[in-house]
């Protein structure tokens, strides 16, 4: 069973909840992928308005242990900030810590990252990361007191799948102990089950699910992937080979001539 | 006093946090605050001061990735 910061969790799915069509139908694919962490954001309320009341509403009625993100946030102040707000709002020390280095590739700012990521393990949150796969990165992010990694597999939202599988190879090679969750770039459930074959922990993505025709029914299918790539992992895969081998024993074959 | 409220310049004339969340219809405890970058605990609100000029964030769950 995959464990972070001490608690278990049934599922190795993370599931953002931005972008679906309708709340009814985010409630449905977070139900049918069978996630028990769903990724969530603070953004500025109207005044007098009711809309953070009403989804905050839905998100409880989920029954998923709630991940707070800094998504958006420009700088290690910003960052820290908002992680400290949503703590509060959200009343757990869990934080999805981004800190954006580029409006268009949306790339983590690795130096900003570490920084916050220091502030906030000394101020008591578990904090996960959303990283590169750089290594020293990695190293960097532990020593702060980081326990999760979360490195992406490809730009947010850009479904373009693990676009560098020696690197993330590497990774996975690297930190043996630690759990590490691909976050952002998957686009469809075989990029979930090809990175839970290398033995990534688990997966966290959001528009894939939310953007599919039918949301609903791509949760449903990340849940198998991820599932089917683990137990894949689990069990041993055969490694590849140049030659053919026939399956069908040779011994005992009829001979006609 | 003048004080910018989620981006927006503001004239307002309440002079504590909790006033002003008052004033602007602001209410429930899924809302949280900062104050020119900085959290400004729930409970906290009722005396803090606010100051000619002060940047106010009042944010809320929304969905996120």
């Amino acid at each position: 069973m995959l464990e972070l910061y001490g608690t278990e969790l049934s599922s190795r799915l993370l599931l953002g909840t931005a972008q679906y069509p309708s709340p009814a139908i985010l409630a449905d694919a977070v139900k049918a992928s069978g996630t028990s962490v769903v990724t969530v954001s603070l953004r500025r309320e109207m005044a007098g308005g009711r809309a953070g009341e009403q989804f905050w509403s839905l998100i409880r009625s989920l029954g998923a242990r709630i991940l707070p993100n800094t998504a958006g946030c420009l700088s290690v102040k910003e960052a820290v900030t908002t992680a400290k707000m949503a703590r509060e709002v959200f009343g757990t020390n869990w934080i999805k810590l981004e800190v954006i280095g580029n409006h268009d590739t949306l790339q983590p700012d690795v130096f900003g990252l570490v920084e916050a990521a220091r502030i906030l393990c000394e101020d008591g949150f578990a904090v996960f990361p959303y990283t590169t796969d750089d290594l020293v990165v990695a190293e960097r992010l532990l020593e702060t007191g980081c326990k999760v990694l979360m490195p992406w597999c490809a730009p947010i939202g850009s479904a373009l799948g693990p676009v560098n599988m020696t690197a993330l190879r590497s990774m996975r090679g690297y930190f043996p102990g630690v759990p590490l969750i691909v976050d952002a770039g998957l686009g469809r459930p075989s990029h979930a089950a090809t990175v839970m074959e290398l033995g990534f922990d688990a997966v966290l993505l959001n528009t894939a699910v939310a953007k599919a025709a039918y949301p609903v029914g791509m949760a449903r299918a990340f849940g198998k992937a991820v599932d089917a790539g683990r137990e894949a992992f689990s069990s041993g895969m055969l490694e590849p080979r140049e030659v053919a081998v026939p399956s069908t024993p040779m011994i005992g074959r009829a001979v006609f001539s | 006093m003048k004080l910018m409220v989620n981006g927006e310049a503001r004239e307002i004339a309440a002079t504590m946090l909790a006033e002003l969340l008052a004033a602007l219809d602001y209410e429930g405890d899924w809302l949280a605050t900062a104050v020119n970058g900085d959290l400004v605990h729930k409970a906290n609100r009722a005396e803090f001061q606010l100051s000619d000029g002060d940047r106010i964030e009042i944010l809320s769950p929304m969905q996120g990735g």
